[in-house]
């Protein structure tokens, strides 16, 4: 009688092995098949025109930005249909940085920091040079303000960094900085 | 025991319930689980073929994906599509030009893609339109019908647009046989028999620019030509049209035209036709027909009336034509990869007549003829005949290829479609569809080099197999796996308009051409707007042009005043993006025709009356980035008469933000 049992019950389990068996070759089989991590970043596309961040990665004056994008995460978004206006500081600004500091936020336990950081170097809203006047609040995508001041023919923000060249991109524009923008502490 | 046994019986039931549980699952029964994952594509996932299928009375054709069934693009035609403001804005009108006037709506019923050495190249899609009678060429980097060419004394162009082996010829022949356009047409209905012809069509496409022009055409009786296949390999240089309706009746066709036992396949030796034009033979007739370009460079559609064709009378000439007894009201007129064997399907017939291109050569040169009809030779039915699929369904009507040696025939009145092999005539596997098939496609099924791993049926009914939606409901796509012996169905779709025909192609011969956005160096519309510094606003007396550009996320100029009523305001938007996939719209309140949609480095142009005195706001339709709802201006409309001076701006008087 036991016997019975055991060859029902190894039945039972092998029916149940059989289907579940299958379900997973199926869930397998599309487990494989879905797409890579990340955004529009992964768009093969060689005919457009750049966006913010293929311009980014293909200055030689900005690698410290482009791999702090990259430890932030931002990359994605910043790859997404914008309009983006990214104030982007020169290797040279991010030196004028405190070493430590700087190798610090690019820890995983500074993340957030650094994300805080570099959101205040980007608006949604493609702002050509022309667009910027004297005493104007720009709203930045981490909820900081930055005020732009003219001096004679200069752009600067915060009074602390000056537009040293503009560059449109498919998604928005960018305006290189000479200085690294701290949001206001709180 | 037998207690004990009992208790254990709840068990056996459960594995028993187990292996049923398995058995949907595992067996790929297309009733229950449809085999979904032969079609399933997972998601960021291309598919492996397109599928370019008619829209039928939309007018349209429309871009799926195989095997998912995705839809990925409705192509407009030969109707104006609001989705894209084709027909809609200045630029496109000109492409529904016909001798009739402006054509807004009409009814696309085959695709045939171009073909270099019999196979499809994926270069070009053509497509017929039906009613007033059109061939169309779809460029398949753009995915824009490209041109438009009208065919005269023809009415409802049906057997077309099928082409030669190396897309030399796109043919097409009418429907309705009429007395020819520049013969008197204030005759009597029932003077059929003496005033009707019935006038087949070859407009020869360039090789590389793939343009068309009708190079010439060739007077046949009276009679109801229906569909039409070129011959390949052996069989190149000849074309095969089925007709109906050899009673040439007038009236009640439903009864008048099924007197005859057999009605004929036409065989048309085009070679020869070609030879007759250089020895002089044609006659260049008058005729009004338009002949429509959509050019890539100025993004503007021109409208050319052209005055005359070349035309050769097939009865004078003797050795263009002949005529192939075919049972019943042909249909489908298929012809194999090989060229060698001709499928005619009668609607009405009992069996489907499969007829030989050698057998039909050496009945011509032994003249096996039964006399002739309006003297056109008719070639003696055994003669030509290769054989007969007995009994192989009811009311059959399509036929394409695999490739192996098989042929698949759709089957109307009993809804299914019959493979059989081809040699030796026997039915070898049939499948149901749901319901009343029409048209079938195999990826390249028409062309000398199939891909017989699908096939695709396009049903008329879908009564009860979708969610109901009203008296009208969807005409469907039935995805079936043709890989192995039996037929499989996997997959069931609905489609836009009624599908007649379509054809698949490999993705790979398509996907890498496709463009992504327009130069914007290269626009030579007359009214491009190359940069936001060149935007302006001109007034020439009462008409004012608009020289606007679209780009993330604003309009340039944006604010517009003096603007008075009984002006013709003309905006011409040059979307200047240069990126994929960043189309922008322009929508202004209270037009009466239209908006547009304009692609990246695209200039499109929309006339606007005002109507009213007022402000008029106008805004971006597509949302194009995280500010679209911003992309937007207004147009201040003064009485006429005025003195509000014209001005435009953008971003003048934004307040300025203090401390």
């Amino acid at each position: 009688m036991k016997a019975l049992s055991i060859i029902l019950c190894s039945a039972w389990l092998l029916f149940s092995t059989a289907c579940s068996s299958s379900e997973t070759d199926t869930s397998s089989a599309s487990t494989e098949s879905t797409t890579a991590t990340g955004g529009q970043e992964n768009v093969k596309d060689d005919d457009s025109q750049q966006d913010v961040v293929k311009v980014a990665v293909g200055s030689k004056d900005h690698t410290t930005l482009v791999a702090a994008l990259k430890q932030a995460d931002l990359v994605t978004s910043l790859s997404n249909a914008g309009p983006f206006t990214v104030f982007a500081p020169t290797n040279a600004a991010f030196d004028k940085l405190d070493k430590a500091t700087l190798n610090a936020l690019m820890t995983d336990e500074k993340k957030a920091d650094l994300q805080n950081i570099l959101q205040y170097h980007v608006t949604v809203s493609a702002l050509k040079a022309d667009f910027l006047q004297d005493g104007q609040l720009l709203g930045m995508v981490n909820g900081d303000n930055v005020i732009v001041s003219l001096k004679n023919g200069k752009i600067i923000l915060n009074n602390s960094a000056t537009i040293v060249a503009s560059i449109p991109a498919s998604n928005g524009m960018i305006h290189v900085i000479d200085g690294v923008l701290l949001p206001p502490s709180k | 025991m037998k207690t004990k046994l009992t208790k254990f019986l709840p068990l056996l039931m459960l594995a028993g319930l187990a292996i049923q549980s398995c058995k949907p699952k595992n067996a790929g029964n297309a009733s229950s689980s449809g085999s979904a994952e032969k079609a399933y594509v997972a998601p960021g996932k291309y598919d492996e073929f397109y599928n370019l299928v008619s829209g039928g009375f939309s007018g349209q054709m429309s871009v799926y994906g195989l095997p998912s069934g995705r839809l990925f693009r409705v192509i407009p035609v030969f109707s104006v599509d609001p989705e894209k403001g084709y027909g809609y804005s200045e630029e496109t009108k000109p492409m529904l030009n016909t001798s009739h006037g402006f054509v807004p709506w009409d009814d696309l019923h085959h695709t045939e893609l171009s073909q270099t050495n019999g196979e499809v190249d994926g270069r070009w899609v053509f497509g017929n339109a039906n009613n007033t009678p059109r061939v169309a060429r779809i460029d398949l980097a753009s995915f824009k019908t490209a041109e438009i060419i009208e065919l005269p004394n023809s009415a409802g162009n049906h057997s077309s647009p099928f082409i030669t082996e190396n897309t030399e010829y796109v043919v097409a022949g009418t429907r309705f046989s009429v007395p020819p356009d520049n013969a008197n047409g204030d005759i009597p209905i029932s003077t059929y028999k003496e005033n009707f012809k019935g006038y087949i069509s070859f407009i020869s496409v360039k090789k590389e620019s793939g343009e068309m022009d009708l190079a010439f055409q060739i007077e046949c009786p009276g009679v109801n030509f229906d569909l039409s296949h070129a011959g390949k390999g052996k069989s190149n240089g000849w074309f095969f049209f089925s007709c109906y309706n050899t009673e040439q009746a007038n009236t009640l066709l439903e009864v008048n035209a099924s007197q005859r036992d057999k009605d004929f396949i036409m065989a048309v030796n085009w070679k020869k036709a070609e030879e007759y034009i250089k020895a002089g033979k044609a006659k260049r007739i008058a005729a009004k027909y338009a002949h429509n370009k959509y050019n890539e460079k100025t993004h503007t559609a021109t409208s050319e009336m052209k005055k005359d064709v070349l035309v050769l009378d097939a009865k004078a000439l003797k050795d263009i034509c002949y005529f192939i007894p075919c049972p019943k009201s042909p249909h489908g007129c298929d012809v194999d990869p090989t060229g060698e064997y001709i499928v005619g399907s009668g609607k009405l017939a009992a069996l489907i007549p499969v007829f030989s291109f050698d057998k039909m050569i050496k009945a011509i040169e032994g003249k096996q003829f039964d006399g002739d009809f309006e003297g056109i030779p008719v070639i003696k039915y055994e003669a030509a005949l290769y054989g007969e699929v007995k009994k192989p369904g009811l009311g059959p009507l399509h036929t394409e290829f695999d490739g192996k040696g098989n042929a698949y025939t759709t089957f109307f009145v009993s809804s299914e479609v019959v493979k059989w092999n081809i040699k030796d005539l026997k039915v070898l596997d049939r499948a149901p569809t749901y319901y009343s098939v029409g048209h079938l496609c195999i990826p390249g099924g028409d062309s000398k080099k199939p891909n017989g791993k699908y096939l695709i049926a396009y049903n008329k009914i879908t009564k009860d197999r979708y969610l109901p939606t009203g008296p009208e409901l969807t005409q469907s796509a039935q995805l079936y796996d043709i890989s192995g012996d039996k037929m499989e169905m996997i997959l069931d779709f609905p489609t836009i308009g009624e599908p007649h025909y379509a054809q698949a192609i490999s993705a790979d011969l398509v996907k890498d051409r496709s463009i992504k956005f327009y130069k914007i160096n290269e626009n030579e519309n007359k009214y491009v707007t190359k940069g936001e510094g060149q935007a302006k606003v001109v007034r020439e007396g009462n008409v004012v042009h608009v020289y606007m550009t679209s780009i993330r996320s604003h309009f340039a100029p944006d604010n517009i005043e003096g603007i008075k009523m009984g002006d013709v305001v003309y905006f011409h938007v040059t979307n200047l993006e240069q990126d994929w996939d960043v189309p922008h719209g322009f929508a202004i309140k209270g037009a009466t025709n239209a908006e547009l949609l304009i692609m990246p480095g695209e200039t499109q142009t929309i006339k606007w009356e005002p109507d009213k005195v007022g402000i008029f706001p106008m805004y971006c339709t597509d949302f194009c980035s995280a500010l679209h709802q911003e992309m937007s201006g207004y147009i201040r409309v003064s009485p006429k008469g005025s003195n509000v001076p014209l001005s435009f701006s953008l971003g003048k008087n934004k307040p300025i933000a203090k401390n």
